[in-house]
């Protein structure tokens, strides 16, 4: 076991070392322009170096001078040394604005997970139990509509619907407009009432699939030998479905969940731009648009260690929830 | 009985005929009937179909049917109200100096109390002012020696000759004329008359006018000429809204008029017409679902979107199946360390995260300023490149199964060379899973790519795309009131990719031969 994960944990280095390099790459073949823009104001200061001084002498600050490669290591010994930068677009460092809107983005996922969880778990498991009922279809079709819903069209949906026509929220942000003359019991239902939408928007977005999951699951259990043989002993089918089947279905759910754990912190890119939250994602949004390299690589390296690990997890959690896994 | 009945019959006696275990009656299926009859009894996969071959009805056929090319413009002409004029009932005291003589506001002030209260004389600053009626809301205010120092009126008089001032006696005389309704009256030695509408008359030549109404126009080099204002008064006593004014070249020009109650004025507006895009011109019988935000025909950009993103999402799902499919075949077939390293690979790339790096090189596109023709050839290519691990994986554990099964050890003893055995004998036992596969991918393709249309970073105008019509609900008013921009446009979206989820739902349960319904 510990020999396994020891392999995986340095797969999982070599893996985020490519990954980061194709990301660098990319990020440096973009057209810089915010250095430019930056050399080209200091350098209309009175008294101050050419532009193509200041030029050179950013382009040392922001490693851009030297090769991909070596600019490549450079940032990657930065990174592990915990020198994220300052971020261009927010001109502050990196990991002041992601310490500001992570936190959001992370209770958002949480919440959402909750009520995905209660919701989909137990609707997947009744579209099982009837399968090929009118219940069946029912549950299946709306998954399968769920997954199809474009995230942005559903959100002006909701917009249209609840903020517009029926006036029961606001349309952006996170908190209203008299939030600094509320209490603090007022200001924290005040954030609630605002998370409203977008919580519901992600709730709706993300269950489909776990649903599926759960009937698919589910109807395999369902079928194996010794769920027949519980039938056959005679156990009520409450029984049959709710000890014996279910605790079996929990098996590939943990590994889906414990795996989709670290995501709780990556951040909902659409739902936070359009409802304008200022969590991780909106932040990134901006900081991509714009071209931020700083914010955008500690993201992205971000958004890359959450997936390891999620993986890591979930093939971890595989192996100790079912003892019929034993790793070599 | 008629013959074509007894021919109908005919056939069915010889089926009585056979025996129980001849083959006859065994219909027999192809795998490929099979699969087809069994999706066929799927309702709901039928219902995706038919949504399906809809909207490839709508998008490739719409766009030849519609009248209307893709980024037609349409405009319309819009009356601009433009101010014109203004017109109020006078009803305060106006003042003329006379020649040579000053009258402060203070002492119009004075004035105007004395009148109020009828007194005939009032003092300021030392001064001792006398005010004469001289007829009715008109006085003359004088000196304590009978010096004019100013004429108060409320009729209004006007030059009607443009650029031409009146003297304070033309005033004063005529003013005293028209308020004792008097028909002449002379100044310097020439003999003016009045008419009855108030028009000043000398030598039958029209040099003023009286009115209470006190006209002018907004800018200042436009002259209200006398019939225009004569049509104007008219009007405003009529109560009309709206007159015609012909002048003087003959052409007609629209004029209307709006009363202020708060300001008591009447504000004239000239009504001119321009031609102007026919923006977000709500559903008509010319446009269906009315038009978009630059005046282009909504249905037919809906259409031409549909074909986008269906074009979109089968190329890219061709490059992704295509690389996927030589990768995962590899890595499948010859295990070791070739699976090792695509494996490596794949991983690699299912580790990047590929929405966030879309929105990146759609941001240096922007940055870049590229042609949207190439930028969609580009996206396309870029969505397929990440696609691809998803079906290599899939393929490699088909493969990895199916490798060690009997009819593989057969062809390796026959000795078909590698390729075949792989492209020949393996690929095609995994073409269902890639045909649900490519099926399902093509819906998620669909969504992304309009996603990405959507924050502007995907497919750019003047090409149409489902996402960068719905882009358009961004605009707070959109949302609120014109549901035709963005409505249309997510109803297919979302019933495309439903569509497309549906029937590979459906070939999945069809192909799965161990289906029991």
């Amino acid at each position: 076991m510990r020999k396994y994960i020891i392999k995986r944990l340095l797969l999982a280095v070599v893996i985020f070392f490519f990954v980061m390099l194709i990301t660098y790459t990319l990020m440096r073949c973009l057209p810089t322009s915010y250095i430019e823009q930056v050399a080209r104001q200091k350098s209309q200061l009175p008294g101050s170096k050419s532009y193509d001084e200041w030029m050179a002498q950013l382009r040392a600050m922001y490693k851009m001078d030297r090769g991909i490669i070596a600019g490549y290591f450079g940032w990657l010994v930065d990174f592990f040394s915990g020198n994220f930068g300052d971020s261009w677009n927010f001109t502050i460092p990196v990991i002041e604005e992601f310490n500001k809107t992570v936190w959001i983005s992370f209770w958002m996922g949480l919440i959402t997970m909750f009520f995905e969880l209660i919701i989909a778990i137990p609707l997947g498991i009744i579209a099982a139990t009837k399968q090929y009922t009118k219940t069946d279809y029912t549950i299946s079709i709306l998954a399968l509509a769920f997954i199809s819903l474009p995230t942005f069209f559903f959100i002006a949906l909701l917009k249209l619907v609840f903020s517009v026509k029926l006036g029961w929220f606001d349309l952006f942000g996170l908190i209203g407009r008299n939030h600094e003359q509320l209490s603090a019991l007022g200001k924290f239902f005040d954030k609630v009432h605002h998370l409203v939408l977008p919580i519901v928007t992600l709730v709706i977005i993300s269950i489909g699939g776990l649903m599926r999951y759960t009937r698919t699951n589910m109807l395999e259990v369902l079928n194996a030998d010794y769920i027949r043989t519980a039938r056959a002993k005679g156990l009520s089918e409450r029984k049959v479905i709710y000890h014996h089947a279910f605790r079996n279905t929990l098996i590939p759910l943990v590994t889906i969940v414990g795996g989709s754990l670290p995501g709780l912190f990556s951040g909902a890119l659409f739902t936070e731009t359009m409802f304008s939250i200022d969590g991780i994602g909106y932040a990134s949004y901006q900081a991509m648009i714009v071209g931020d390299i700083p914010f955008s690589m500690f993201y992205l390296a971000f958004i890359s260690i959450l997936t390891l690990i999620g993986n890591l997890i979930s093939d971890i959690l595989y192996a100790v929830v079912d003892p019929r896994v034993r790793l070599a | 009985m008629s013959e074509n009945e007894k021919k109908d019959k005919a056939p069915v006696k010889e089926e009585q005929q056979y025996s129980l275990n001849d083959d006859r009656r065994v219909k027999v299926l192809s795998p490929g009937a099979m699969v087809a009859k069994r999706f066929f009894r799927n309702r709901i996969a039928v219902v995706g179909l038919v949504i399906l071959a809809f909207m490839f009805l709508f998008s490739f056929l719409g766009g030849l049917i519609s009248p209307y090319g893709e980024d037609q413009l349409f405009y319309r002409t819009d009356l601009m109200k433009k101010e014109y004029a203004g017109a109020v009932l006078n009803v305060d005291f106006r003042y003329s100096a006379a020649e040579g003589q000053k009258m402060s506001s203070a002492v119009q002030a004075m004035a105007v109390l004395a009148i109020q209260k009828g007194e005939t004389a009032f003092e300021y600053g030392g001064v001792d002012y006398q005010v004469i009626k001289e007829g009715e809301d008109f006085y003359r205010i004088a000196l304590a020696d009978g010096t004019t120092v100013a004429v108060t009126y409320k009729d209004v008089i006007r030059s009607s000759i443009e650029g031409q001032e009146l003297s304070f006696d033309l005033i004063y005389n005529a003013l005293k004329a028209y308020v004792g309704g008097g028909k002449t009256f002379s100044v310097d030695g020439k003999v003016y008359t009045i008419g009855d509408d108030g028009v000043v008359f000398e030598n039958d030549t029209e040099i003023a006018y009286i009115s209470r109404y006190a006209l002018n126009a907004v800018s200042p080099d436009v002259f209200l000429t006398r019939s225009f204002r004569d049509q104007l008064i008219e009007a405003i006593e009529n109560g009309q809204e709206d007159f015609t004014f012909v002048n003087e070249n003959g052409e007609a020009q629209d004029f209307s008029v709006e009363y202020k109650p708060d300001v008591k004025n009447w504000v004239i507006y000239r009504k001119q017409a321009s031609r102007v895009y026919d923006m977000y011109s709500f559903p008509s019988k010319e446009h269906w679902l009315g038009t978009d935000r630059y005046g282009m025909d909504m249905l037919t950009r809906l259409m031409y979107g549909g074909r986008v993103s269906l074009i979109i999402g089968f190329i890219v799902e061709a490059i992704s199946t295509l690389l996927g499919v030589i990768m995962g075949g590899l890595a499948g077939y010859f295990g070791k360390w070739v699976d090792n390293l695509i494996m490596r690979i794949v991983d690699i790339f299912y580790c990047i995260p590929s929405m966030p790096i879309l929105i990146i090189i759609g941001a240096a596109m922007d940055a870049m300023n590229m042609d949207p023709k190439l930028r969609m050839i580009y996206l396309m290519l870029i969505l397929g490149f990440l696609g691809w691990p998803g079906m290599a994986r899939l393929i490699r554990g088909q493969i990895l199964s199916l490798r060690e099964q009997e009819f593989m050890t057969a062809t390796e003893a026959g000795g078909i060379s590698v390729y075949r055995r792989i492209f020949k004998h393996l690929v095609p036992n995994v073409i269902p899973q890639i045909i649900v596969s490519v099926t399902m991918g093509v819906g998620g393709t669909i969504i992304t790519e309009a996603s990405l249309s959507f924050l502007g970073l995907g497919v750019r105008f003047p090409f149409a795309s489902w996402g960068n019509i719905i882009n358009d609900v961004n605009r707070t008013f959109v949302l609120e009131s014109y549901w035709f921009i963005w409505i249309p446009a997510g109803v297919l979206l979302l019933l495309t990719v439903l569509a497309f989820n549906l029937v590979g739902d459906g070939l999945r349960d069809a192909f799965d031969p161990k289906m029991k319904r």
